[in-house]
């Protein structure tokens, strides 16, 4: 599959991003926060990083850039859409997903490895739910939160896509959420990086590479 | 003669008194005045009196640091450019170096150590690499007291908010806290970068008529005269007023800086290209022309600012950060301004090359400054200072460190050890950095003696590790740093690479006393032989002096970063214990007395004391080399050099970080040097028993000697006779010990 990964001035794990996906059988296409169009590709990442710094709020300035625009109609019309840590901050600034994520209840930047369960079955996750995934989390600002009655109402709608195990939940969470859908299930946003638990030589497993393997999965009957 | 607009002009006694004021010892002014034939400008004053400091010239060290070896064959350039460059094969060149930010990170903690990450990561992209890695070698006073927490604590803050802004990762470093460091905390950083080998950029301007782009953030007030009052002198009471000279991060920038420049290197857009750090615009525009032996016009008006009313000193000297200087052919001008503009990165046209040798500065269509660029760059004072070996070192030498008797109950005495702040682990810190970022990453911290990054595209892995070792150098600064040096060497090694090339990081007091001058000179003769005798010669580095408060001197802290190659990541080895049933060996020197200046002296409040043996430099060797073709050929699971707290503390972290018990059968030896001898050349591995023969065969070969002395496997740690604890306990000691100390 096509997949474009967006570089926003300041993202870090673009081309991370793209080498995870093309070890997943994807083409990587390099697409630029400037542009207009989406060049033609089948799904859109929008990776990890600290866009315009992150000196005003987390994704406050990226989800403003030109490229958006197309974005949003692409996310409308079904096209798969996955946020990754600084682009699920994008994606909930942008109004795609519900929620915000605050700074981490510690106040301090945390890099660990974190154990996650899979709980709904989106475009990001065929057949994956109920797996258990050990991959990375590295945010200064990763808390996600809602009102209880937004949360009560994705739980119910089975928008909740990711969920730190017990115990494990880096950042204080509600309700342990590391990752939530739009709706419709073709939006995901998450804090942990999939991306970078892609490579058996380096360090932090190969966990990550079901989700972007579950991408080219077919949609079960 | 040369005339001055009235804001530029001196009278003789106000030229003098202004020079010291800037930091200028009078015959250092005279000296100005001879090679200028006259008074010198406001503007000059303020260039010499950066240039000339001992941050940015050398003056007191030069005459040492000569004597280091910077020749190999895969040395592709050393020492006088802005980083170290190896030949690491497939065309692949890696760029690496080490720089303290000692100073500026005691008056603003977060903003000292951000820059400091800032600086050292354009001395690599200067040289057309793009930034792979940074470690940080960290040393504090005793976190007992609340002002160390809070500097360690905005220390790690900046170093993480920085390298995890512009998208480096962390690969390692150390934390050490003595008293030594209360009011002198050492901030250094090193950075390491990868460039094809075709892209190596040298620092010189090269053809008449090439235009001067300044490229980055606008130049303002922040960090003025930051090398010649920060870095050049010890502190007293009251220095929170030195806080503007503090320059403020902005990673953001940074990260754009490094895209544009990468890209304009990609397209082979510049001729020339010099980083602005201490001294801005006049050390970059002095030092490019001087190496070239050309000089350089410019003009002042065309410098973009973020304050229009600042004077043209304060122009040239701010060290505002994330700026470079590129030089580019007229032709590739509009290139050039169309990729900065793409990546958002200011640019202006600030000058040009010119033949001869002088350095012209303009302000207002009036010339400000001109004298001829080799006399600020090159050809500073340069001083032989006064030296005496110190009084002290015969009480040192006095002290009877070697023989120790520990308590009864050594179970709880070790879980006290290792939950003590010098040997417990550091997840805490190294938690707050991003180790991930880039996806290259083999060994993260804490996981591998050295910490290990693959290179971008090949199969390639770079290893690294620092170390210093402030109380060694202490009793004895020569024997001291060759055995940090053996250190860093063998803690390569063990990750199965092999060493290459070495940067230094010499963090000291004040040379204008003979004491710390020949504590220096020792340090560099033991750097030189350390890095002669493992052929790992020194590619640069940095030296801070200075590095007292009120009068107290900081231990001699040379720190070293070795970094070595490993031909394949997927033979790198890492220092966790793996598989239930493989057998222990340890290699190497039979243990000796090795308590002078041990952790466990420190831990038991001893007295500084005793004296170092030397270490056996042709056995590290010998042992390197067996590291690498046990990793190569696949014969060893996990290898891990015994070092800082002993036996104790490396078997504590392979199983802590493996997550597996170990059965260690004791020699029956006095069990204090048992436990926690620090002597050199030892190293503890791990082999599967279906590869023990080939493994001895080895070594044999290798004439390095190698004794079984236990198994992996259980949940226990134990020490036959003298430690049994469960691992959770032991788990619990190490790890939750610094968040508690520090803050969860």
């Amino acid at each position: 599959m096509r997949v474009g990964v967006i570089t926003f001035p300041g993202s870090l794990d673009d081309r991370d991003t793209i080498a995870a996906l093309e070890r997943a059988g994807h083409s990587g296409v390099a697409l630029w926060h400037a542009d207009t169009g989406l060049a033609d590709v089948e799904a859109v990442i929008l990776p990890g990083g600290f866009s315009y710094g992150d000196y005003l709020r987390c994704g406050a300035v990226a989800h403003n850039a030109r490229i958006m625009g197309a974005v949003k109609k692409f996310a409308a019309d079904g096209g798969p859409v996955l946020g990754i840590c600084n682009g699920f901050q994008i994606l909930c600034e942008a109004g795609l997903l519900p929620g915000a994520l605050l700074r981490n209840e510690s106040l301090r930047f945390t890099c660990r490895q974190v154990r996650l369960s899979v709980e709904a079955e989106t475009t990001w996750t065929r057949g994956l739910e109920g797996r258990h995934l050990v991959i990375p989390v590295k945010n200064g600002e990763g808390r996600w939160y809602a009102d209880d009655a937004t949360v009560d109402a994705i739980e119910e709608n089975g928008q909740v896509v990711f969920r730190y195990s017990q115990g494990r939940n880096p950042n204080g969470s509600v309700r342990d959420i590391a990752g939530v859908s739009n709706e419709a299930g073709n939006v995901v946003g998450l804090m942990p990086h999939p991306e970078h638990a892609t490579d058996p030589a380096l360090w932090g497993g190969i966990d990550g590479l079901a989700v972007f393997e579950a991408l080219a999965a077919p949609v079960a009957a | 003669m040369t005339s001055f607009p009235d804001n530029e002009t001196l009278e003789p006694d106000r030229a003098l008194e202004l020079a010291v004021e800037l930091g200028l010892k009078p015959d250092e002014y005279d000296r100005i005045v001879t090679t200028l034939g006259r008074i010198p400008s406001v503007s000059e004053l303020g260039m010499y009196s950066v240039m000339w400091s001992e941050h940015c010239s050398y003056k007191s060290s030069k005459v040492h640091l000569r004597n280091l070896d910077a020749d190999a064959p895969w040395i592709l350039a050393g020492p006088g450019e802005n980083a170290g460059v190896i030949d690491v094969g497939d065309d692949l060149a890696v760029a690496f170096k080490i720089e303290s930010h000692n100073h500026p990170s005691f008056v603003e903690p977060y903003q000292g150590a951000a820059t400091g990450v800032g600086g050292i990561l354009r001395d690599i992209f200067t040289m057309g690499a793009r930034p792979i890695a940074v470690m940080d070698p960290l040393r504090f006073g005793m976190p007992t007291d609340a002002l160390q927490r809070r500097l360690v604590d905005g220390v790690v803050r900046g170093v993480g908010g920085y390298g995890n802004c512009v998208g480096v990762p962390n690969i390692g470093g150390e934390v050490e806290f003595d008293d030594c460091y209360a009011g002198n905390p050492l901030v250094n950083v090193l950075a390491i970068g990868v460039m094809d080998k075709d892209h190596l950029q040298l620092a010189r301007a090269e053809a008449v008529g090439d235009l001067a782009v300044l490229l980055g953030s606008g130049t303002g007030r922040d960090g003025i005269g930051g090398a010649s009052v920060l870095a050049s002198a010890e502190f007293d009471e009251g220095d929170s007023d030195k806080r503007p000279n503090v320059q403020v991060g902005d990673p953001f920038a940074e990260k754009l800086l490094i895209e544009c420049c990468l890209d304009l290197y990609e397209r082979d857009l510049v001729s020339g290209i010099q980083d602005m750090g201490a001294a801005g615009i006049a050390c970059s525009t002095s030092e490019l022309a001087s190496k070239a032996s050309m000089g350089m016009e410019v003009d002042l008006d065309e410098v973009h600012l973020r304050d229009p009313t600042m004077e043209s000193w304060e122009i040239l000297c701010s060290e505002s950060q994330e700026r470079m200087l590129a030089l580019v052919s007229p032709d590739k001008l509009d290139e050039v301004l169309a990729i900065a503009k793409k990546w958002e990165v200011p640019a202006s046209v600030i000058g040009t090359v010119t033949e001869g040798d002088q350095l012209v500065l303009h302000r207002d269509g009036n010339v400000i400054a001109d004298l001829p660029a080799r006399s600020l760059a090159d050809e500073g004072p340069t001083y032989e200072r006064p030296m005496q070996r110190p009084g002290w070192l015969d009480d040192y030498a006095a002290v009877d460190a070697e023989d120790v008797d520990l308590p009864d109950d050594l179970g709880s005495f070790v879980l006290s050890f290792v939950s003590s702040p010098n040997v417990a682990s550091r997840r805490w810190v190294w938690e707050q950095y991003d180790s991930y970022v880039q996806a290259g990453t083999v060994l993260p911290p804490g996981m591998a003696d050295a910490g290990v990054v693959r290179l971008p595209d090949s199969k390639k892995a770079i290893a690294c590790s620092t170390d210093g070792n402030g109380r060694w150098c202490e009793l004895d600064p020569r024997e001291g740093t060759r055995r940090i040096v053996a250190e860093a060497f063998r803690n390569v090694s063990t990750t199965g690479a092999r060493p290459l090339a070495t940067t230094n990081c010499l963090n000291f007091g004040n040379p204008e006393r003979p004491e710390i001058m020949w504590q220096f000179a020792e340090a560099v003769q033991g750097l030189g032989e350390a890095t002669r005798a493992l052929g790992i010669p020194v590619t640069g580095g940095n030296v801070s002096f200075y590095n007292e408060t009120r009068g107290v001197a900081i231990h001699p802290t040379p720190v070293v970063g070795v970094v070595g190659v490993l031909d394949d990541a997927s033979h790198a080895l890492g220092l966790g214990f793996e598989d239930e049933g493989d057998i222990l060996f340890l290699i190497g020197a039979d243990v000796a007395p090795g308590l002078a200046g041990s952790e466990l002296q420190r831990f038991l409040d001893r007295p500084l004391g005793g004296t170092l043996a030397p270490v056996d430099l042709e056995l590290e060797a010998r042992l390197g080399e067996l590291l690498h073709l046990a990793a190569r050929q696949r014969l060893v699971n996990s290898a891990h050099d015994i070092s800082s707290g002993g036996l104790l503390a490396a078997l504590v972290e392979s199983a802590v970080a493996g997550q597996v018990g170990v059965h260690y059968d004791a020699e029956g030896l006095d069990p204090a040097q048992e436990l926690f001898s620090e002597s050199p050349g030892r190293v503890l591995v791990t082999v599967s028993s279906v590869n023990v023969r080939d493994f001895a065969q080895l070594c044999s070969d290798a004439d390095v000697s190698v004794r079984d002395v236990g198994t992996i496997g259980g949940e226990r740690l134990i020490v036959e006779g003298l430690v049994d604890l469960p691992l959770d306990d032991v788990v619990d000691a190490h790890e939750r010990a610094l968040p508690r100390i520090l803050g969860s």
